[in-house]
């Protein structure tokens, strides 16, 4: 296909590009050109954020499902627990770990942008960034999660949490039900993106 | 300035109500929870203020930061789930009264 401009290695996609697109494109050439960093600086970063994925949260969430001491420590001192694993979640901004349990439910939102736990799980998906998602969860948290295919009995509390400042949530969503012969890995792949927002509950084994 | 040096003015368990007002700038608390009561739930730490540190100030002095729960009902006048559902965010403590 042909091109109508040039780009670098580090943009994707064959489209225009948008006005933010052509406002960091600008940015950045004049910073690597003011020597602020360099375009290998822009890849490594690039590649570093692709490391953190979901996947990463699940080994985190199955092991605490597993060992009823390293979930004390996730739930006391989330940040040093989830390094203990290897991974990096940098000095700041701390997370938090929320417990799920039969009698509360956790749903995380950022009304004001879209604060996430990034440093552990990457960027947040384009539903947890709409208006739709933060404006209605705050509101109406019980179809919301409906809409996402999640009953929560009337019996359980529900409990949003927004994330407004210096602190990031990660839902420890419960163990389901049928998984007691399963590995940790086996758990680990139980783990979705979704559920450790709370949107969703892990998925059921099989 | 050291955090020892900036004490937290409310305990877990105390009620507090979020203030009013909409001040220009980058405010850290939700326009809907402004005016409601709710109670001190966690202290999350003391943080440099955001509201300054978004213009390149040096946002000092820190501010205690806490998480806040609401009773979901005490927040939306028609919510419609049950009266145990609550909502929890972080405020800083300059945006918090004693009630």
């Amino acid at each position: 296909m042909a091109h109508d401009h040039e780009h670098t290695p580090t943009e994707d996609g064959d489209h225009p590009p948008t006005e933010y697109e052509l406002l960091e494109r600008a940015l950045r050439e004049l910073l690597i050109e003011k020597g602020v960093f360099t375009a290998e600086d822009v890849r490594r970063t690039i590649d570093d954020w692709d490391t953190r994925t979901p996947a990463n949260g699940g080994k985190v969430v199955a092991r605490a499902w597993t060992d009823p001491e390293y979930k004390a420590r996730l739930l006391s001192d989330s940040k040093a627990a989830i390094e203990e694993l290897g991974f990096d979640v940098g000095p700041a901004p701390q997370i938090v770990v929320l417990e799920n349990t039969p009698r509360r439910h956790h749903v995380v939102v950022c009304t004001l942008c879209s604060c996430y736990p990034r440093t552990l799980l990457g960027l947040p998906p384009d539903w947890y960034k709409s208006k739709e998602y933060r404006s209605r969860v705050v509101v109406e948290p019980r179809a919301v999660l409906k809409e996402f295919g999640t009953e929560v009995p009337d019996d359980v509390e529900i409990k949003v949490v927004d994330s407004t400042a210096d602190l990031r949530y990660l839902v420890l969503p419960e163990r389901p039900a049928g998984t007691e012969g399963l590995s940790e890995d086996e758990l680990a792949a139980l783990v979705t993106r979704d559920c450790m927002v709370g949107v969703t509950n892990a998925n059921p084994p099989g | 300035m050291a955090d020892a040096e900036v004490a937290y003015g409310f305990a877990p368990g105390q009620r507090v109500r979020v203030k009013t007002g909409d001040p220009p700038g980058h405010i850290r608390t939700p326009t809907y929870l402004r005016g409601k009561e709710g109670v001190i739930e966690d202290r999350q730490g003391i943080y440099r203020n955001p509201e300054e540190l978004a213009f390149g100030k040096p946002g000092l002095p820190k501010k205690p930061l806490y998480l806040v729960r609401f009773r979901q009902q005490d927040v939306w006048r028609d919510y419609s789930g049950p009266g145990t559902d609550t909502l929890s965010a972080d405020i800083y403590e300059h945006w918090l009264e004693a009630i």
